[in-house]
């Protein structure tokens, strides 16, 4: 083994990278923002682009084509998630008056354009989420490329009239680069970092991204499909994560946590009872509210 | 480099008829906790074996999600512990002594024992030579004994990644037992050149790690995996002295939505103070080394089972 290999250079007090600063939960005063719940909860609905080429770089991204090309098969039932899962998704929502925050890649904007225009009228939040599932950022990219993807994506919105302020990446996948480019960019929060239970201010070049906790271990895809459990199982996790928090926020302050609900996924029809039963749940926890990414910033404010 | 076929650190030793253990107080089954308290880095440096993270550098989800468990979830788990006078045998990666003292002396504070998970969780055993491997163990020790004036007798290779001398290396510098190995829910004395190093069952099938990642299970699921694993250790105890441990990643047990079916796993097994040794790590190896040891290996010589040698010699 090379010597390099033994020596520790940045074992030292804090992070071992300086994106945002170390916090130690206990040693924090609870933080309760006026008119902030003791539980909030921000759901995420992302309507993506399957490629039925993709280049898989530098991985495959979830969801992607399995079969060899052509993969009519993945791609037509992740095309059913766009198609007739997410109407199942917001006509939920609706019955219980709940807004969700949409991560769209830019190219699903023209794809779906009638889809994009009832979810604008609905008043959910859109947010931004690359230009398409082949459009993983990394470490590989140079950042002219990567910013060059960022463009691409701003302007596909300009296109349709939408200046998004929330951004989520393709897999939820970074460069070193990614929150100084979104910052430059004009994007305010990102829902790529689950690292606290409150949102996280990340230091960029051009002032704080905001970083609210997406929960990798409570998104349906995840759960259903990767782990493969049921729907009530599902359910029940994320019922219980609202009513523990609730529990918790009691002596740490308020919480905040988010789970995604994939169209292609949670829209399909026999899960569909299991979703109607989460969101109507939440609502019935008290202190639990549901908000949007950027609701959630601006009434954390300062605080964060 | 030839490999061996058999690793020979330990002779096998049918669990059928073995000479009792009996745990102090007559209890039948030894447990112990072990909260994995790791550090995970950023920008880990390569390695030919094996790739840190499974997207490669950054891999923000997998940093964050880690990182959670050190600013949120050990706290929670550390809180759920004390409500029913647990306490943890810290698996520790080294280096978070350095990142983040303040989870240290919440561990010190309850009376917790440290033992040693390597520098990282993201710097393998793979290729080192025999000295840079004494040179971990020596930092390893140092660190934690400045840190806390604790002397660490336990070890859990990070990432569970070893070389052919890990096991020799850490009987000589003294250490009482090694969770490395997973051949039985009983101690068993390590066959090394020196020391007494006893393996100690660690129950890697119950690990938060393999329930939540390899089998995928749901919290209520792994709440009853617990339940059942004890049950079974607990009856067979009555014949002889039996070790459950439950490992545990706080970036996984106390995510929101598993902290307190966790909790029911606690109340049932906490329940049965009457036949359980509620220990640490050294507690145990410690007892198994004054009172068994000389009976284990007897055991094995009358059954004409020692085959003599140490580790990878054959």
């Amino acid at each position: 083994m090379t010597p390099e290999y033994l020596t520790y250079e940045k074992r030292a007090y804090g992070n071992d990278h300086d994106r945002y600063d170390w916090s130690y939960s206990k040693l924090r005063a609870p933080v309760r923002p006026e008119g902030v719940a003791d539980v909030t909860a921000f759901i995420v609905v992302p309507l993506e682009f399957f490629p039925l080429n993709p280049s898989g770089k530098p991985f495959k991204h979830p969801g992607a084509m399995v079969t060899p090309y052509p993969d009519l098969r993945h791609f037509s039932t992740r095309d059913y998630g766009n198609r007739v899962g997410i109407y199942r998704i917001l006509e939920a929502l609706e019955a219980e008056g709940l807004k969700a925050v949409i991560p769209m890649n830019g190219e699903v904007l023209s794809r779906c354009a009638p889809l994009v225009e009832r979810i604008k009228a609905g008043g959910h939040e859109i947010a931004a989420h690359g230009v398409s599932t082949d459009h993983i950022h990394y470490d590989g990219l140079s950042k002219e490329e990567e910013s060059a993807y960022i463009e691409k994506t701003l302007e596909l919105f300009g296109a349709v009239g939408i200046t998004p302020t929330t951004w989520m990446s393709p897999a939820r996948n970074e460069s070193y680069n990614t929150p100084d480019l979104l910052t430059r960019a004009g994007f305010k929060v990102c829902l790529d970092w689950e690292m606290d239970q409150v949102p996280v201010a990340m230091k960029t070049e051009t002032g704080p991204l905001t970083c609210l906790p997406n929960h990798g271990e409570l998104n349906d895809f995840n759960l259903m499909h990767t782990k493969r459990q049921s729907e009530d199982e599902w359910r029940e996790q994320i019922l219980e994560s609202a009513a523990f928090l609730a529990s918790e926020a009691k002596t740490t302050g308020a919480r905040v946590f988010g789970f995604t609900l994939t169209p292609y996924i949670s829209g399909l029809p026999f899960r569909v009872r299991a979703l109607r039963e989460i969101l109507a749940g939440l609502k019935e926890k008290g202190g639990v509210e549901v908000k949007t990414a950027s609701q959630i910033a601006s009434a954390w404010g300062d605080t964060i | 480099m030839t490999q061996c076929a058999e690793p020979n650190l330990y002779d096998y030793w049918p669990y059928e008829d073995r000479p009792k253990i009996v745990w102090p107080e007559g209890k039948k089954l030894a447990f112990w906790i072990a909260p994995n308290i790791e550090y995970y880095e950023f920008q880990p440096p390569h390695n030919d074996k094996r790739q840190p993270w499974p997207r490669g550098n950054p891999d923000i989800t997998g940093f964050s999600q880690r990182d959670y468990g050190n600013r949120v979830g050990h706290l929670r788990l550390m809180e759920l512990l004390d409500r029913y006078n647990l306490r943890g045998s810290v698996s520790l990666n080294i280096a978070l002594l350095d990142h983040h003292p303040e989870i240290i002396e919440d561990c010190v504070k309850r009376n917790w024992e440290f033992f040693s998970h390597g520098i990282y969780n993201t710097r393998y055993s793979y290729g080192m030579d025999e000295a840079q491997e004494r040179a971990v163990l020596k930092d390893c020790i140092e660190s934690v004994e400045k840190a806390t004036g604790q002397r660490i007798r336990g070890y859990l290779a990070p990432a569970l990644t070893h070389t052919e001398n890990t096991i020799d290396l850490i009987a000589d510098n003294d250490f009482w037992y090694s969770c490395d190995l997973f051949q039985d829910d009983q101690p068993q004395p390590l066959k090394t050149k020196t020391g007494n190093l006893v393996s100690l069952p660690y129950s890697l099938e119950v690990n938060d790690v393999i329930t939540y990642g390899s089998l995928s299970q749901s919290p209520s699921r792994y709440a009853d995996v617990l339940k059942r694993h004890f049950d079974q250790l607990l009856l067979e105890g009555e014949k002889s002295g039996t070790v459950m441990c439950i490992p545990l990643h706080a970036y996984l047990v106390s995510q929101p939505h598993r902290i307190r079916p966790f909790e029911e796993a606690l109340k049932h097994i906490t329940a049965h103070s009457d036949d359980v040794w509620f220990a640490t790590g050294a507690e145990i190896a410690g007892y198994f080394r004054e009172n068994y040891w000389d009976q284990a290996i007897a055991d094995i010589d009358r059954r004409g089972l020692s085959t003599g040698g140490t580790g990878f010699t054959g």
